[in-house]
């Protein structure tokens, strides 16, 4: 047994390890502890906490524990630095023999014959994977509550949603149960649940992360993230899944820079931009208070902060809610249980096995947008919905070029509201609202981050910075900045989770 | 043959119910390309195999795959479309074509809506009236469907029997993903057998652009028809049929005729056309109502946000246009321009390899109409006596240039020429060496000419009486004697004159 495993009943030390499950993955690997020491960490950790969090839906220790031991056999060598760290994974990763679920019924017991580019990339750097992390069903949804198989729950105050729909991932790092973890976003899904549970997440740029194994909500919109405790780390794990690939036919073959190289180059002379439509209404005071004291911090560094206008931000929410589904509604027609997956039994035509399954496979809410996105398609409506979306989403990106002419970055609340309680919004409209500020930047393809910047309600407030497509590294350096200006606590999970016993 | 006489011949009555209508008829043709891969990954796209051996998590749709598309594809796309005339799109896209069907593993078929590839062609046809243009509307790209076996039906390439039952399908998607190109006529075509006729031409300029095997048989190549009927002299369109499920070009042909009929009957009893789809019935000679008459398809056609649009370089059109080889319209017009006529002419260009073999025949040295005449006669004949095809008949063009050269040459006679013919397909040798060794040197040497004259002049006195009885035409029994004394070596104008010398001299000798 190691270290680890010995001491893990004393209490002291307990404390002490707990804090060290809080810190980023560059502070624990420069910390000199064996890849072993820290898998056995959070291994241990979501072994003890999640019965109460339920971030994962599957947890896959032995992989986490083997790539550790790997990279302690051969320190040093490929592949990388930051080999035998573990990582977690939304379960709409696809991962070779390794059951991934999206949350939904439909996919409960599929078992993929291979793997998403992105988590190769991290196998190849040597990560191994601790396990597959809860999520709204078909990542539809804000708050993991539409998940086929679990409620997860947030760390920071167990009665309150993590978010959505990579709310596993969010409440996996929140807890110390995962270091870092990726997540996936298509109207705000990594930066909301990151908002919510007092950790970073980053939505890179439309192109810049390979979608090949991502399970398709909305095509043109989804992108693959980090969610992680800082910054750094963001730029870290980005830097490793970035890139070309030939398999995804819209991600970009363009050099991947390294992120880390002037990500301490401070805010001195950027240019940022406050948008109006942001910060009205619908935004908690407390919201708005902390991010706009997190705007003033990052004008005390030397930033230009400026108020401005993005009219077309009110459009946002319903192109986002046309173009969404309709997209949604052709990727999700392959689940019709001829090939894989649920299979309703019993039908004894093409007809009734297509209907019966995806009435019984599918959640309501996925079935919703479903309608939602056929409807909008249909013969007679094309023109005044989906095509009048496409237009107003033309208008949006062209709004947003103009504004990063005169701006470096924007920086929002990155969501209206704190953390809601769990059950509190039953109304589909009122859980829509709450992706009002990120959706703009996947309609736009454009890279956003989310940091906490405080609180309201004693609970976690995201920032969210915006910047102009594939500018990543600007991105990255402004919020490394915005975090070292604030130097905030790490936020620390709910007391009564971290004295479950041993 | 006329118009009419076509038409009548396809309804089999003359003064039918058709003669007061025209026929508008529009051709809808899927050709499978014959690209390594298939469309949208890198799975094998050919023909059979064991089911579902052809397949990847791409052409099954597992979920989170993604489609990346085949440059070639697109490169045979638009060789096929310069091929039939079209313009070629600056910018083309990709669109999702929404509709379910077991063996339809997306539930879309990624095709292309109001941004085809190609548009604007035409193709020159000739079905008995001299040359007529049907307008090609657009030549688009999509990907193929797998294939559904109903109850006990079993594939092609076999396994699959034994499993499932009467009431089950069992689904085989090697040819799920295969690259496609949609070709959609203009409704210029106004009778079946210019419908025939374009679909051959249209076969036949595929085929020589090399991008598909168009073999109806294997699904290769594709047909469905759009008619409707409207009374001669009227520009306005009548209400169109689709008809299905015709798996030759027979099929076609016949059924369109019997559809035209059908429509017509139904006009004059008073009745109105409805627009549906109609399946051919092959055994029964019928178009029938499809089932499902009330379900209207909306394919929800939306932009596939998995594929960015294509942005063709004209400069890539260009080098594949110039590579294109000599098209059948070309060739047809070339062996019209050198003397033979349109039917032969089309013998030898709709069979690709004879107009090939022609050519090379031409290029070795021959006469191009003897040799013409040559892969019209004995080479067809051989062909369609073993049914083999030419490649594996034992001739070269060179040899055969070299027998029209020993004929030409006066070498060998004509009747012999078949006889070294023969020998070359059981040999392989060539035709001198044939002529050689066998001693089938036509024997013109009058020497050797008297003397088997003299032979058969005595041989046969009544016919010599009859000649000189004035019966001149028997002579030629004469000439054919001596050609079988010399088993067919003979020079038979020489014979013919040593045999008329010698019968004056009698004649003579009498007088």
């Amino acid at each position: 047994m190691s270290g680890a495993g010995r001491d893990a009943g004393r209490n002291g030390d307990g404390r002490a390890k707990a804090e060290l499950a809080l810190k980023p993955v560059h502070e624990l690997v420069a910390g000199g502890a064996s890849r072993r020491e820290i898998a056995e960490l959070f291994v241990e950790r979501a072994a003890r906490l999640d019965g109460r969090v339920h971030a994962f839906l599957t947890r896959t220790p032995e992989r986490a524990l083997e790539a550790a031991a790997r990279a302690d056999e051969a320190p040093g060598e490929a592949p990388g630095p930051w080999a035998g760290v573990p990582v977690a994974l939304k379960d709409n990763l696809v991962t070779r023999g390794l059951r991934t679920t999206c949350g939904s019924r439909m996919l409960a017991d599929w078992v993929p014959p291979y793997t998403a580019t992105a988590v190769e990339r991290l196998e190849a750097a040597g990560l191994g994977c601790l396990g597959k992390t809860n999520m709204d069903e078909f990542a539809m949804g804000s708050s993991t509550e539409h998940s086929a198989f679990a409620l997860t729950r947030n760390p920071l105050d167990l009665e309150r949603v993590p978010g959505g729909s990579s709310g596993g991932s969010a409440a996996a790092v929140a807890a110390g149960m995962a270091p870092w973890a990726l997540g996936s976003d298509t109207g705000g899904s990594i930066r909301q649940p990151a908002a919510y549970c007092g950790v970073v997440g980053l939505k890179p740029s439309y192109g810049r992360v390979s979608r090949y194994g991502l399970v398709a909500f909305a095509s043109s919109l989804d992108q693959i993230g980090p969610i992680t405790r800082d910054v750094r780390d963001a730029a870290v794990l980005l830097g490793l899944i970035a890139g070309h690939d030939p398999r995804d036919a819209t991600s970009a073959d363009r050099p991947v820079p390294d992120y880390l190289e002037r990500l301490e180059e401070g805010a001195r002379g950027l240019r940022v931009g406050l948008p109006r439509e942001y910060f009205g209404e619908g935004v908690q005071p407390g919201v708005r208070e902390a991010v706009l004291a997190a705007a003033r911090k990052l004008e005390r560094e030397g930033a230009r902060v400026e108020e401005t206008e993005l009219p077309s931000t009110r459009y946002a929410l319903a192109t986002y809610y046309v173009i969404a589904p309709a997209e949604a509604s052709a990727n999700l027609a392959r689940y019709d249980g001829v090939r894989y997956g649920f299979r309703a039994p019993g039908a004894r035509s093409y007809a009734e096995l297509y209907d019966r399954t995806r009435q019984k496979g599918f959640g309501a809410e996925v079935r919703r947008r479903i309608m939602l996105g056929t409807y909008a398609l249909s013969a007679g409506y094309y023109d005044q919905y989906y095509l009048k979306a496409q237009k107003v989403r033309t208008r949006i990106r062209q709004e947003f070029r103009e504004a990063f002419e005169r701006f470096d970055l924007l920086l929002t609340p990155t969501a209206p509201t704190v953390a809601f309680r769990l059950g509190e919004v039953s109304d589909p409209l009122t859980m829509y609202m709450n992706d009002i500020c990120t959706i703009p930047a996947n309609l736009a393809g454009l890279p956003a981050i989310s940091l906490p910047c405080g609180s309201a309600e004693g609970l976690p407030v995201g920032v969210q910075l915006m910047a102009a497509p594939f500018e990543e590294a600007l991105l990255l350096r402004a919020a490394r900045a915005l975090e070292a200006a604030l130097a905030l606590e790490p936020w620390r999970p709910a007391a009564e989770l971290e004295e479950v016993a041993p | 043959m006329s118009r009419a006489a076509a038409r009548e011949a396809a309804e089999g009555t003359a003064g039918g119910p058709l003669d007061a209508y025209e026929m508008v008829i529009g051709l809808e043709v899927h050709v499978e390309l014959s690209t390594r891969t298939k469309m949208f990954c890198s799975c094998p796209a050919d023909f059979g195999g064991e089911p579902n051996t052809h397949v990847c998590p791409v052409c099954m749709a597992l979920p989170g795959a993604l489609p990346v598309p085949n440059r070639r594809a697109v490169e045979f796309a638009i060789r096929a479309a310069r091929a039939l005339h079209c313009e070629i799109a600056r910018e083309t896209k990709f669109d999702r074509k929404n509709y379910h069907y077991p063996d339809l593993p997306k539930g879309y078929q990624i095709s292309q809506y109001d941004q085809p590839l190609a548009r604007n062609g035409w193709l020159e046809i000739d079905a008995g009236e001299g040359p007529r243009r049907i307008r090609i509307r657009r030549l688009h790209m999509e990907e193929d469907a797998g294939k559904s076996l109903h109850g006990g039906e079993t594939g092609g390439a076999g396994g699959a029997s034994g499993e499932g039952g009467e009431e089950s399908t069992l689904l085989d998607f090697n040819r799920a993903g295969v690259p496609l190109v949609e070709i959609v006529s203009e409704p210029d075509i106004r009778s079946p057998e210019e419908a025939r006729a374009y679909l051959e031409m249209l076969r036949a300029t595929v085929l020589y652009t090399g991008v598909s095997d168009v073999k109806m048989e294997e699904g290769s190549l594709r047909c469905d028809a759009n008619i409707s009927i409207r009374p001669r002299g009227s520009k306005e369109l009548g209400v169109l049929v689709e008809v299905k499920n015709m798996n030759s070009f027979r099929a076609v042909q016949r059924a369109l005729a019997y559809e035209a009929e059908r429509q017509a009957e139904a006009l004059a009893r008073g009745e109105r056309i409805e627009r549906e789809t109609r399946h051919w019935d092959e055994n029964r000679g019928v178009t029938l109502p499809g089932r499902s008459k009330e379900e209207v398809n909306d394919y929800r056609y939306f932009p596939e946000p998995d594929l960015v649009p294509l942005v063709i370089d004209p400069a890539w059109v260009a080098e594949i246009e110039a590579s294109l080889p000599e098209l059948p319209e070309a060739r047809l017009r070339r062996y019209q321009e050198a003397g033979l006529a349109y039917k032969e002419a089309w013998t030898l260009v709709g069979q690709r390899e004879l107009g090939d073999f022609l050519d090379a025949t031409v290029a070795a040295g021959a006469p191009f109409r003897q040799a013409a005449n040559w892969l019209l006669g004995e080479v067809s004949a051989r062909l369609n006596e073993t049914g083999r095809p030419l490649s594996e008949l034992r001739l070269t063009p060179a040899g055969l240039a070299k027998l029209i050269a020993l004929v030409e040459a006066g070498t060998v006679t004509a009747t012999l020429a078949k006889r070294v013919f023969a020998r070359m397909l059981e040999s392989g040798d060539d035709p001198e060496a044939i002529v050689e060794r066998e001693g089938l040197v036509q024997i013109s040497d009058e020497a050797a000419l008297e003397a088997v004259a003299e032979r058969v002049i005595e041989a046969n006195p009544k016919v010599v009486a009859d000649i000189l009885g004035g019966k001149e035409k028997a002579l030629a029994v004469l000439v054919g004697q001596v050609m079988r004394e010399t088993r067919g070596k003979a020079n038979a104008a020489k014979a013919g004159e040593v045999l008329r010398r010698r019968l004056a001299a009698l004649r003579e000798g009498r007088g």
